[in-house]
Parts: structure tokens; C-alpha cells; sequence
């Protein structure tokens, strides 16, 4: 700073005036969209784990078979409602690799029970990739390798069995299967239909867009349990399982399109008013290429973030379905189907890991409404 | 004596970035006005938000200090505790926020948010405080204190819901008025009005007022203390008079030069013969019919423009100046075809000299196709004006696919040649609009729009979103290019002297009329009318030496039934529009 005569102050730092025109004002947005995005995402921790997380169990989905020790109907008459066991590894205070003391069972003949206890004297090793009963991977490839299975004479239940002697926490990873895919299923049918309605609705208005909107709170003021139960009765009970399932979550999804069209039809009406959209129909540009070139890619993230959030509800709608004995029916297995078994109060009871299928409900819901969420926050990466 | 207000050595950054703020010193005396000038960026919000200690949650105040003489001795504003800054704040130092649109509660009476103040200092009762509202409503100037009390922000225009807030920080009486960038967002007439009685409410209570701006023809009104910031960094200060008439740094220098300005009145030029007419609009009105709220009610009408008879010589620039609400963009839009005029108006567009004329409104297919080549427009915000998820090559070779011209190579080496052609490097095509500033942006624009080679574009205030340097390159980028290329302009603009420079023709409108037109020279050599009068008057101007004369602009500016006789309205009535001279009209009654 050097002062004037006058009392000005001055600063005497090297000053270019033309510096400004080549030079990017804002180096650090200098990136794709998706880097820009997925620098922000970076920093949401809750919903890199749950990212994390979901990818993870999605991409185990064609190897549970591996993982479980058993097949999802596989009995063992001998042990219905075996309490969870333990793995366990010191013996005795000796190192033994993990191990798991054999179940005996005897019959109460006072309360008409199966009463069950560990044999503490006789640890029995695991078996690590040994063969067992087969399954195919991702349904195609037959194979009977298992990561781990009980050991001749033993039983492991780690999560316990139900009222026919099945592995409950094989049957947790087989109904993952299904009950992860319902959720993706469903809304991709409702993805389609939402964004075809709400463009319609958004880009064309006028009579169009009441009708669309009549209907959507048509379909919306329905009951939604109710409606969900009288489409699954109308499925035929000689469908087979996978039909069904398949029915399932189209129903699913066509009862969720109303509001992804809402938010497409919001996200259209405020998009039409930005004057790159006004540029493109200036110079002649058709509505079709408007709506594929310019309106889509600027709203898709805001969809994939709110078809996140919606996956949830498709998984709460399948078990909700098939807990009241609606929806999948066995063989098939989902979490849902699995809850039907601890319907009963007093089975709950005295029997509480049968009740074991909604924790993993809650922990991928929440998942999804973390991931969902950080989505969300870091979709506008450029607005500072 | 001490002064008021005293910055030292201030520093302010975001998160773990380079300091925004940067060695910031300056005092403010009471009773003294202090200019903060600069464009966006420059880190003038943030030095005098950081005392009031309203900053952004990221941002820390790194080093310096900011003293406030008070009664009992000075304090520290930067370390004080929070429940007395609480109490400083409104009450010691007021502010005025830049959006009069959004600083006020939609849902809370006038009365009311202006009579908070004096409630949380606890001043006051009831009565008391109402009593002073209204007189201090008064004060700046709403015709009914009680009406305006009791009504809601919406009820009020924007100049005026301004007023309103000048109220709020003036009602509790503070030593120090911050007033950030407290006529942007209005009109030109309506600033000047705004100004004058911020002036005139400092005379009379004698604080001091922190001016954030960068308009220095607002300065050069206002300030008797000038401090020019440029990218966080104080780059001259001192007295307003010597550093306006004769700055002593570059960029001081280059700020001033870019202020646009009113020519030195110049013999008027008579109209050049008009033959080759690239556009020409003849008794185009516009009206829409709003539903009333009651079914039973016929749906009112509003007259957007009424009889425009508007000709555009090819080669040549026609301005339409106006205020918002005018009707300016209305006329713009139907030109380009986007909306039908009413039954009666006619557009006709020739598009090479030889050409048969073709009716814009009436057009099949492909006449539609050329003329979609032919005309172009650059829109008014660079940042909505392209799409963030296209790469700015796509973006650019948008208008080529659409008329599937050309294949990819070539298409990629037009929109290399008009980046260059518009002062930027070719490696931008690989990026996406994000990362530019307001001026590249605009720049870009302006590239996609000569994409297609038009013979006319049309600007829809395409300077009023970028600062005054950058309006200034853009506005001598938009003068070479039409020189080079043969273009015609139709210019939308609410700013005169922005105008001035560029245009060959100027319509100036009001309520959805022309009231004047001439040739600029004509205009602000001998303007007839008073509403042309009392915007060449509102234009603030870099000169110390002009100050703006607040009863023109009153007059003019005010209802068109209050101008004169001669010029009156009454209700949609309106006089005829006759030519005094030849190329010089008016709206008038001879």
C-alpha cells in the first residue's frame, strides 16, 4: 500500500487487467457432472456406507447358496425350533478353530416341549468348503460347495430353525433374493410409467396434465393395503412361485408410479421456465428432443434420488403382502413369507428367533434411506 | 475523534481455502458516508456482513479487528459475545439487504416486522411503537402510514417494499447503516428515488451509512468515502472526489471507463433513409385475459403492448428501453414468433435484402425452419441460459443437429471457430458450463447464437446480470460482431446509457406503449417526454459533478396520469404517438 498526497492508499501489487478471460472462474467445478457428485457424495459418510453396504449385498445375491450352510427347504426333522448356536473357539481354555458344541434335545413330558441343550463335553469343528446339498449360482451354474457346514452328527443353526427344522439363517440369505429384487423390480416398472405420465403432464399441461393429475389423486385417495390385497387375490393360486413373484412387484410398482409423476411433473414445469430449454425450442428444436436432451439428463438425479428413497416402501409393501399370508407363497422364500411363521404370539414367545427376518428389514431399509439421502444432498454439486 | 467504525487488517476465509478477505482496513466516521465498490466476488458482502457477524457458517474471521465506538468507549465486534451483539444488532448497526423481493416476511404485516425492533430492545410499548412507525413511515415517503401498516409485503411494489425496509433499519435510530447493494434489484428511476431519500434520511439523522455497491455512478452520488475492493483485496481508497476524477490505480481506472454513460449531447443526425428493412412490426398489440378470482366476473384484461409500429434497417440496432413490466420482452417475443400477436398486428421479417418478406406469425414448415436459422436470441441470465449436464461442445453444436447441418467434424470446427470469434480459447468445448464465470457464460451464448450464421438476434437484456467491467467487453464483443458479420440487433434493456452506445434507433416504453423514439443522439439531446426525461436524469453517473436531479425523475416516473397535460394518460387513453421531427416521435397531444 503506498499513500498519496492526498491520503489516498493505493496497492502497489502487479494488477492485469485482461487476466480474467481465459481463466476459469471456478477451477474446482472444472469436472463431469458425476465427478462432481460423486466428490460431494465422498463426504456424506452415512450414505457411502449404506452405498457400500447395499452394493455388497446385492452383489452376494447369486452366491447365497455358497454362504449358507443349508438349502432355504431343507428339514431336519429332528431339531424344530433349535435355539440359535454359537461358534465358538477356546475349549476349555484351549484354541481349537471355530467350533460349535452339538445340540441334544429331549422332551419335556410336563410342558410337551422339545427342551435343548448344548453337549459341552464334545466340540465339533466346522467344516470349511466341504460339499453339501447343491444349489446353482445365480440359478444357472449347479454347484454343491459351501463355505462352511456342520459338522457328521451336528447341526448349525446360527440364528436358530423354525416349526419344520429349517436353517433360519439360510433361509434369510435365500429370501434376500428375493425380497432385495421386488424393491428393484417394482420400481423400475413404476420409473417408467412416472416419467412417461409426469412428462406428459409437465411438458404438455393444459388438458392433458388435469387428467393426468385426476388420476393420480384418483389412484392416491385409494386405500392402499386393501387394494394391494384384492390385486394379489386375483393372482391364480396355480401360478408358480416365481409368477407370482413377478406379479407382485409389477402390482407394487403400479401403485407407486402417482408419486414419482408428481415430482417429475414439478421438476418439468420448473425446468421449462430455465432459458437453456426456452434456447433449444427457439432454435426449432422438436418436444421430443427437448424433453431427451435437455429436460431428462437434468432431472434424472433428482429421480434416481427419490426412487431410492422409494425402494424401501416396495420392500415394506412385499413383507407387509406376504406376512398376511398375501403375497409370495412357499416354497418361495422372502422375509416376508418367513415373518408369517411368527404370526402367532405365543410362537413369538417362546420361540423369538423366529422373529429374527425383520432385523435384516430394518437394516436395509435404513440403508436405503441413507444412501437415498446422501444422494439427494449431492445432487447439485454446482450450486456451490 | 474517533470514527465510528473501525476495520483493521480484516481476513476472512471458507473452510481450509485461501483467505476471501484480505487485509482489510478502513474507518467510517459518523455522520460519513463509505462506498464499498466491487464486482461479485470481490468479498464485499462478506467484509461488512462480518460486522454485524452474519457470516455463512463455514467462514471464519482469520485475523484483524473491527472496532464500534460506543457511548462508553469502543468494542471489539469481532470477539464480543453473542447476547451483546444481539443487542447491537439493529438497534446500533442496521442493515438493508439486496432483494427488497425476499427480506421482508410474506406473512406478517408491514407494521409489525418494522415495530419488532423496537420491541426486542425493549424500548417501547405498544403504542409508543406504532406511534413511531408511523411517523417514521412517514419519513421515507409512503403516501398512507396507516394503510401501508396494516397491509402485506405483496400488496407493496418493489421500490416501494425497499422503502419499507429502510424504514425497519431507520425506525431504532442506529449509529451505522450498512446498505448492501440497496438498489440492485430495481428500477432505474425508482433507484434514483431510493437513493435521494437515503441520502436525505442520513442528513437528518446524521449516521453513518456502509454503501455496498458496484454501480460507481451510485457512488459518485452517494459517498464521501470510497474503498475499491477487487478479489478480496483493497485496491484503492480514500476521498470519493479525487479518486473518481482521477483514479490512481488500473483497476480503479478500468471501472470507471466501463461505467457506461449518456453521450455528450450531439447534434442530432436525421434518421438514415430506410429501405431494407430486416424487420418490421406494424400495429402489434398484445393482451392477456386473467381469470378473475370470482367465476362470475368477466376475466380482466392486461395490455402487454399495445400498437407497436417498430422497423429494424438491416444492419442496424433497435433498442427498446423500458422498465420491468413495460412490455419490452412481449414485443421481443412476438418478433421472434415465440407468441401470436392479437388479430390485426403483423410481423414481417425479410431475411436477405432481395427476399420476399415473410409474415412471422404466419408460417408453414419449413418457412418456419429457415426462419428458426435466421433469427437468434441471447437470453438475459448466463447462468440459466446453458445446460449444466452438456458439455459446452454439445451445447454448442446443438443448433446444427437440430437443422442437421453438417456432420461432426465440421459441426466441432464451426463451434471451434466461434468460441474463438467470441474471445475464448478452443479448449473449453471439452467442459461443462460450471466452471465459467458470468461474462464467459454470456460469451458462450453468444456463440451458440451465431452458430447458425443469423441474419438478426435478439438480446434480451443480455448485460443487466454481469458486472460493470464485464458489461462493458461484452457490449464492444456484441459492436464487432454485428460490424463484422452484417447483423441486426433488436436490443431489450432497462438501462439508457447501455443503450446509448449500442443502438442506432431507441424506443423507449412505458405501460406497454412507445412513448418516445429517436435516434439516441436525438434522445439525450433533446428528449421530449417526460418519463425519456426522468431516466436520462435517474442514470447515476461516475461524475462526481452530475448529481441526479430527484424532481425530474419524480415527475416523470410517476403515474402517466400525473405527467403533463400535453402527455397525460387517462385510464388506457393515451395520446397519439406523432412525429415532432423527422425519426423523432412522441407520444403526445400537439
Amino acid at each position: 500500500m503506498t499513500q498519496l498526497p492526498d491520503g489516498r492508499f493505493v496497492d502497489d501489487a502487479p494488477y492485469d487487467p485482461d487476466a480474467a478471460l481465459q481463466e476459469l472462474e471456478r477451477k474446482d467445478l472444472d469436472a463431469p457432472n458425476w465427478v462432481l457428485i460423486w466428490r460431494k457424495f465422498k463426504t456424506h459418510k452415512l450414505g457411502l456406507i449404506s452405498g457400500a453396504f447395499l452394493l455388497i449385498c446385492y452383489l452376494l445375491l447369486p452366491v447365497v447358496g455358497f454362504i449358507a450352510p443349508y438349502g432355504p427347504n431343507q428339514r431336519m426333522s429332528e431339531h424344530l425350533y433349535s435355539p440359535p448356536q454359537s461358534i465358538n473357539f477356546f475349549h476349555e481354555g484351549e484354541f481349537l478353530g471355530p467350533f460349535i458344541y452339538p445340540m441334544t434335545s429331549e422332551a419335556d413330558l410336563e410342558t410337551f416341549q422339545w427342551v435343548f441343550e448344548p453337549d459341552y463335553n464334545t466340540p465339533l469343528k466346522l467344516d470349511f468348503f466341504c460339499e453339501a446339498k447343491g444349489y446353482n449360482i445365480a440359478g444357472l451354474i449347479p454347484s454343491n460347495t459351501h463355505l462352511f457346514c456342520a459338522p457328521e452328527g451336528a447341526t448349525v443353526f446360527l440364528w436358530g430353525s423354525d416349526r419344520l427344522g429349517r436353517d433360519i439363517f439360510s433361509r434369510i440369505l435365500y429370501g434376500a433374493q428375493l425380497s432385495l429384487t421386488v424393491g428393484l423390480i417394482g420400481i423400475s416398472v413404476s420409473f417408467v410409467l412416472g416419467i412417461f405420465f409426469g412428462s406428459v403432464a409437465g411438458y404438455f399441461g393444459g388438458r392433458i396434465d388435469w387428467v393426468i393429475n385426476r388420476v393420480i389423486e384418483v389412484l392416491r385417495s385409494l386405500p392402499e393395503l386393501p387394494l394391494w390385497l384384492a390385486l394379489s387375490a386375483a393372482v391364480p393360486s396355480n401360478w408358480s412361485p416365481v409368477a407370482v413373484f413377478f406379479i407382485i412387484s409389477v402390482i407394487l410398482g403400479i401403485l407407486d408410479w402417482p408419486g414419482l409423476a408428481r415430482s417429475v411433473r414439478a421438476k418439468f414445469l420448473s425446468l421449462r421456465e430455465e432459458e437453456y430449454v426456452r434456447a433449444a425450442e427457439m432454435m426449432g428444436a422438436s418436444s421430443g428432443r427437448v424433453i431427451r436432451k435437455h429436460l431428462i439428463p437434468n432431472f434424472m438425479s433428482h429421480l434416481i434420488a427419490s426412487a431410492t428413497l422409494s425402494i424401501p416402501a416396495m420392500i415394506l409393501g412385499e413383507t407387509a403382502l406376504s406376512f398376511l399370508g398375501l403375497g409370495l407363497r412357499a416354497p418361495a422364500v422372502s422375509w416376508g413369507v418367513m415373518l408369517n411363521d411368527a404370526q402367532n404370539l405365543a410362537s413369538i414367545e417362546i420361540y423369538p428367533w423366529t422373529a429374527i427376518p425383520m432385523l435384516p428389514i430394518v437394516v436395509i431399509v435404513l440403508a436405503f434411506n441413507f444412501l437415498g439421502d446422501g444422494l439427494r444432498d449431492s445432487l447439485d454439486p454446482y450450486q456451490q | 475523534m474517533a470514527p465510528l467504525l473501525s476495520v483493521k487488517n480484516l481476513s476472512i476465509g471458507f473452510g481450509k481455502d485461501d483467505a476471501v478477505v484480505r487485509d482489510v482496513s478502513f474507518d467510517v466516521a459518523a455522520g460519513e458516508t463509505l462506498a464499498l465498490v466491487g464486482e461479485s466476488g470481490s468479498g464485499k458482502t462478506i467484509t461488512c456482513r462480518a460486522a454485524l457477524r452474519i457470516l455463512p457458517k463455514a467462514a471464519q474471521i482469520r485475523s484483524g479487528s473491527i472496532h464500534l465506538q460506543r457511548a462508553d468507549g469502543p468494542v471489539d465486534l469481532v470477539t464480543l459475545g453473542e447476547r451483546q451483539m444481539r443487542d447491537l444488532r439493529g438497534n446500533q448497526v442496521a442493515m438493508i439487504f439486496q432483494e427488497p423481493m425476499r427480506s421482508l416476511s410474506p406473512l406478517h404485516r408491514i407494521g409489525n416486522q418494522v415495530c419488532e425492533v423496537l420491541w426486542l430492545h425493549g424500548r417501547k410499548s405498544e403504542a409508543e411503537a406504532k406511534k413511531e412507525v408511523l411517523s417514521c413511515f412517514e419519513r421515507v415517503g409512503f403516501p398512507d402510514p396507516e394503510r401501508t401498516y396494516s397491509s402485506y409485503p405483496f400488496e407493496l411494489s418493489g421500490g416501494m417494499r425497499q422503502r419499507a425496509m429502510i424504514a425497519m433499519a431507520m425506525v431504532a435510530k442506529p449509529k451505522l447503516l450498512i446498505a448492501d447493494e440497496p438498489t440492485t434489484a430495481l428500477d432505474v428511476t425508482t433507484q434514483a428515488q431510493v437513493l435521494g431519500l437515503m441520502k436525505e434520511l442520513q442528513r437528518d439523522t446524521g449516521m453513518a451509512m456502509i454503501l455496498v455497491t458496484h454501480d460507481l455512478g451510485v457512488v459518485a452520488n452517494m459517498a464521501e468515502k470510497v474503498v475499491v475492493m477487487n478479489k478480496g483485496r483493497v485496491m484503492e481508497s480514500g476521498a470519493a472526489e479525487p479518486l473518481l476524477s482521477d483514479p490512481a490505480h488500473p483497476y480503479t481506472r478500468a471501472l470507471i471507463q466501463a461505467a457506461p454513460q449518456i453521450p455528450a449531447a450531439a447534434t442530432p443526425k436525421p434518421a438514415p433513409p430506410r429501405e431494407d428493412l430486416i424487420l418490421e412490426m406494424t400495429g402489434v398489440s398484445k393482451t392477456y385475459s386473467m381469470r378473475a378470482g370470482k367465476g362470475w366476473k368477466a376475466p380482466s384484461l392486461i395490455y402487454a403492448c399495445r400498437g407497436i409500429d417498430l422497423r429494424l434497417p438491416r444492419g442496424k440496432t433497435l433498442a427498446i428501453v423500458g422498465e420491468s413490466g413495460s412490455g419490452k420482452t412481449t414485443a421481443a417475443r412476438i418478433a421472434l414468433g415465440a407468441e401470436p400477436p392479437d388479430p390485426g398486428g403483423a410481423v414481417l421479417f425479410r431475411p436477405r435484402p432481395d427476399a420476399e418478406p415473410i409474415q412471422v406469425h404466419n408460417m408453414d414448415r419449413a418457412a418456419r425452419t429457415a426462419f428458426q436459422r435466421d433469427a437468434q436470441m441471447v437470453f438475459q441470465d448466463p447462468y440459466s441460459s446453458l445446460s449444466p449436464r452438456m458439455r459446452i461442445q454439445d451445447t454448442m453444436t446443438e443448433p446444427l443437429e437440430i437443422h442437421g447441418i453438417g456432420n461432426r467434424a465440421e459441426r466441432r470446427e464451426r463451434a471451434g471457430e466461434m468460441l474463438n470469434l467470441v474471445g475464448l480459447g478452443q479448449d473449453m468445448l471439452k467442459r461443462y458450463p460450471h466452471a465459467f464465470s458470468g461474462g464467459q457464460r454470456q460469451r458462450l451464448s453468444i456463440a451458440r447464437a451465431l452458430m447458425l450464421d443469423p441474419s438478426l438476434i435478439v438480446c434480451d437484456e443480455p448485460t443487466s446480470a454481469l458486472d460493470v467491467s464485464v458489461q462493458e467487453q461484452i457490449l464492444r464483443l456484441l459492436e464487432n460482431i454485428r460490424d463484422q458479420h452484417q447483423l441486426s440487433y433488436l436490443f431489450i434493456s432497462h438501462d439508457l446509457a447501455v443503450v446509448a452506445r449500442i443502438a442506432d434507433e431507441v424506443a423507449v416504453m412505458r405501460r406497454g406503449l412507445v412513448v418516445e423514439q429517436a435516434s439516441p443522439e436525438t434522445l439525450f439531446h433533446n428528449p421530449q417526454h417526460p418519463y425519456t426525461k426522468a431516466l436520462i436524469a435517474a442514470q447515476p453517473e461516475p461524475d462526481i459533478h452530475r448529481p441526479i436531479n430527484l424532481k425530474l425523475v419524480a415527475q416523470g416516473a410517476g403515474s402517466p396520469e400525473n405527467w403533463p397535460e400535453q402527455f397525460r394518460f387517462s385510464g388506457i387513453e393515451a395520446p397519439p404517438l406523432v412525429p415532432l421531427e423527422p425519426g423523432h416521435k412522441v407520444r403526445c397531444h400537439v
